[in-house]
């Protein structure tokens, strides 16, 4: 099996738009594919899709509750604590953990000599499973509203992905931090999608700089093209980063996207471009695995 | 003093170029780009740094070979999965590793020591137009949230002693920790969205976070004519849910020339009818009571 993150540092350039379009192509051709949402703070894939919910389940951390009457307020777990994520007042005989600071390390249970912390799950979110013409599909990563990181619920849902499928493609968060490469970190190639605005440029830039200190390979997709400058194509020929394809910029393309249709299931052209993508992707991991 | 924070649940919809227009509209203003994942906006403003500070974004535990026996304890206590034991050797893996300092404290042979991540910058200047800070998260550092802090206080400060009425804070996609952070003590949050299925659920998933602070919220829609029925879903959704719509804004290929030549849409063309509508939102923003 091959997986593919599909990623831009800049939001808004097209990654769901590419990810939906090149998991339909292949359900169309009858490759056994399957789709992840790693976008967990914000995950939108399935509302593109005719899918049956097949299961879900927590993800959870574990926080630590302290046994008052066990403490002895001597503070170790404090100094363990990286996160500040406990209070204590030694003289008040107050101890307190602040739930959202907590990353859920064990480090304070290490600590404490005293028998004086348990530990409880609490829910950061879901990982939820589709299936597609009773096929299991795709796999959404949701973030709860209110909790700090996607990470571990990205990590689960990545875990999820069924090792018969051929091709995975994981539709990764925006932006070049944890849960961007969460999500890189676990693919074979990554495809940027970019569009040729300063911005775009810039946030590229910047995705590429983790890419390569990861060691993924990847190419780049610029999205919209026509507007803006030619700025990203120039900076693309110097450093020799390939250019996998381009995508018009066209109010047509817009308006099916914000209907939550895909556009490969009526545009053939589509269809066939985002097929020839796949297996050029294909050809370049199977060159890279053999070298 | 006020300050007024610039989001979006979904990326791409427009909000560091609205922004950019706020900060470019009348008086001089704080500008403080949040969305240090990807900042953007000093491309627009050029702005000459006064002030550079190393931010300090977490660290990552690094095995001193010479004295690890391969025991494997720091393996059984760690769950970030970042260490493993590959022909027989302790690895720890830099992505995983949360930098919580547990394997350091529980090696018997002292063997791990942590070492900090200290590639990331806040900076701190001026621009055409009054103050700016940004920060810039190294590629691949973590703790966004608490970059976005020390923005947001540096932000504070600066409008404090050069006496300057509005910040605005453009903050990062998502709903996570550095969007929590960018809206924490602000005193409006705008919100923009786009009118696509993806816009309305995440602006959904947005609008919970910013009840949960209590905070009054300006919706605008951009790109509205794209798709004029989704728009009015929106719009209706917003009414039903008593969420205060500022405006709506065309789709305009002029927005994005006044970002190639490095301009606000409002400095690129004040004359046009997104920047007219652009000062009505932004006056109908300012003037509502908090």
């Amino acid at each position: 099996m091959i997986k593919i993150a599909i990623a831009s540092g800049k939001g808004g350039t097209g990654k769901t738009f590419v990810a939906t379009n090149i998991f339909h192509t292949l359900v169309k051709n009858q490759i056994d594919a399957a789709l992840v949402d790693c976008d967990a703070e914000a995950p939108n894939s399935v509302a593109f899709f005719q899918t049956k919910q097949a299961s879900a389940f927590k993800v959870t951390q574990l926080v630590p509750v302290i046994d008052t009457n066990a403490c002895t307020f001597c503070g170790k777990c404090q100094e363990y604590c990286n996160y500040n994520a406990i209070f204590i007042l030694p003289p008040m005989k107050i101890i307190n953990v602040i739930e959202d600071l907590c990353h859920g390390c064990g480090a304070c249970s290490v600590a404490c000599k005293y028998d004086a912390i348990i530990e409880k799950p609490v829910s950061l979110g879901m990982v939820n499973l589709y299936s597609i013409n009773g096929k299991p599909a795709l796999i959404e990563a949701r973030m709860n509203i209110g909790v700090m990181s996607p990470v571990p619920i990205i990590k689960e849902a990545i875990k999820q992905i069924n090792g018969q499928a051929e091709i995975a493609i994981l539709d990764s968060p925006p932006g070049t931090s944890c849960p961007f490469i969460q999500t890189v970190s676990a693919s074979d190639y990554v495809i940027l999608v970019t569009e040729p605005t300063p911005f775009g440029l810039s946030d590229l830039k910047q995705s590429i700089d983790t890419l390569i200190k990861i060691g993924i390979p990847y190419g780049v997709i610029i999205n919209r093209a026509g507007i803006g400058n030619f700025a990203v194509y120039d900076w693309l020929k110097e450093n020799n980063i390939p250019l996998l394809m381009e995508i018009p910029f066209d109010e047509e393309i817009a308006h099916i996207y914000s209907e939550g249709r895909i556009l490969t299931e009526d545009n053939v052209n589509y269809r066939n471009q985002f097929l020839n993508l796949i297996k050029k992707i294909n050809h370049i991991i199977k060159n890279q695995k053999y070298v | 003093m006020t300050q007024i924070a610039v989001i979006s649940g979904k990326g791409g919809t427009g909000k560091s170029s609205i922004a950019a227009a706020f900060a470019t509209l009348n008086g001089k203003v704080v500008v403080a780009d949040c969305d240090v994942d990807a900042a953007n906006l000093y491309l627009l403003f050029n702005p000459i740094h006064e002030e550079e500070i190393v931010y300090i974004s977490g660290s990552k535990a690094v095995i001193n070979y010479s004295l690890c026996t391969g025991c494997g304890i720091c393996e059984s206590y760690c769950r970030f999965d970042a260490i493993s034991i590959i022909d027989k050797k302790v690895v720890i893996s830099e992505i995983s590793c949360d930098g919580c300092f547990l394997c350091s404290h529980i090696c018997p042979e002292k063997a791990i020591t942590m070492v900090r991540n200290d590639k990331s910058r806040m900076y701190s200047g001026s621009f055409r137009n009054g103050k700016m800070v940004y920060g810039r998260l190294a590629p691949g550092e973590e703790n966004s949230g608490k970059l976005v802090n020390m923005v947001r206080e540096k932000a504070k400060e600066v409008a404090k002693i050069n006496n300057l009425d509005t910040t605005i804070l453009d903050g990062p996609p998502g709903i996570g920790c550095p969007v929590i952070s960018t809206i924490t003590g602000v005193d409006k949050v705008v919100i923009v969205t786009e009118p696509t299925i993806s816009g309305l659920h995440d602006l959904q998933r947005t609008i919970e976070i910013v009840k949960k602070f209590s905070l009054p919220a300006f919706v605008v829609i951009n790109k509205y004519n794209l798709n004029s029925s989704m728009s009015n879903q929106i719009e209706k959704w917003c009414t039903q849910n008593e969420i205060t719509i500022a405006g709506k804004l065309p789709f305009d290929k002029q927005m994005t020339e006044a970002m190639v030549q490095l301009k606000s849409i409002t400095e690129f063309n004040p004359y046009l009818e997104i920047s007219n509508k652009i000062k009505v939102i932004w006056k109908k923003i300012l003037n509502q009571k908090k």
